[in-house]
């Protein structure tokens, strides 16, 4: 799911919020906590089997998994999240291994993914930054997108052009975000700045 | 208690005065100059609270040298060393900012009385 940033491990979480926290040297920053429940290597994909090398992980346990989930986990936990991180080599990982939250530190910089928030069918102006036409002194032109192209030539609207539409529900990667703090007792990363997504929502963090 | 509590909690102070729009407070805040850390000492009126929690803050204004100086602190702060109330004046609002439009004797606020 998602771009590939980078060829580095990460782990699943999920948002729980934001607030704020002060750093060593007295200054606040604003955080967004992500919850990060030890992640099972469910499966490693190699060069030579699957083409590519990847770990695979897996969070929260389930319990109605369909037979062919269940058969593809064996006799690991039944995880109901999975996703894979590209890595550049397998060799430090196995299946059945447990990641959590010690695989960051303060000050690492990480890569984010998640589904930004959806905003439905959004007019220009929220989705494009369009400017709008003035509200009074008889102007009909208040929230309308302007022209959209010459006319008989080339008698078509050209491809891309920025109009109204669906925005968000899509996936987004935010790179180089700092970790200001981990929680190992209550499984918890801190990593500054927003986040996509709403509450609850997953979130991939991976080493930038 | 909810996660995002929980981790502002030790964060949160519990050595300071109960604070309210138009007391007078003196602030000690750790300045840093250099290398040498030195204590700042900032006295007004508590002109507006705002925010909860971790993210309280007080805005002190007082008449330095003639101008008005407003200064915005996170009560939570490690970077202040205390807070003290010199005086608790009686308001009738939350924020006063009609003290910007005033100076000198008007810009004094009458004493509040501590019911007993």
């Amino acid at each position: 799911m998602g771009p590939v940033t980078a060829m580095s491990i990460g782990l699943i979480g999920r948002k729980v919020g934001m607030t704020s926290v002060f750093q060593d040297d007295g200054t606040m920053v604003p955080v967004s906590v992500v919850a990060v429940e030890p992640n099972t290597i469910t499966r490693l994909r190699t060069t030579l089997r699957d083409g590519y090398t990847a770990v695979q992980l897996g969070i929260e346990p389930s319990k109605r998994l369909s037979k062919p989930e269940s058969g593809q986990l064996g006799d690991l936990p039944k995880v109901a999240t999975i996703r894979e991180f590209r890595v550049d080599s397998v060799d430090d990982y196995e299946v059945g291994q447990t990641l959590d939250v010690s695989l960051f530190a303060a000050g690492d910089l990480v890569d984010v993914t998640g589904v930004s928030k959806g905003k439905g069918f959004a007019g220009h102006i929220k989705r494009h930054h369009f400017k709008r036409g003035p509200k009074t002194h008889g102007s009909d032109h208040h929230r309308e997108p302007g022209s959209i192209g010459p006319g008989t030539t080339p008698g078509r609207v050209y491809k891309g052009m920025r109009m109204a539409g669906h925005m968000g529900d899509q996936g987004a990667t935010i790179k180089k975000l700092r970790v200001v703090r981990t929680d190992p007792e209550r499984n918890l990363v801190l990593v500054k700045g927003t986040l996509p997504g709403s509450r609850n929502a997953l979130i991939l963090l991976k080493k930038a | 208690m909810n996660v995002l509590d929980e981790i502002v909690q030790d964060q949160l102070r519990s050595d300071l005065p109960e604070l309210a729009a138009g007391d007078t407070v003196r602030v000690s805040a750790k300045v840093v100059e250099g290398n040498r850390e030195r204590i700042q000492v900032f006295e007004g009126t508590v002109m507006r609270l705002r925010g909860g929690g971790i993210t309280r803050s007080i805005t002190v204004r007082r008449i330095a040298s003639g101008v008005g100086v407003e200064r915005t602190f996170k009560v939570n702060s490690p970077r202040i060393e205390k807070i003290e109330v010199v005086r608790h004046g009686q308001v009738r609002r939350a924020q006063l900012y009609f003290l910007r439009d005033r100076v000198g004797k008007a810009a004094t606020l009458r004493e509040r009385r501590t019911r007993g």
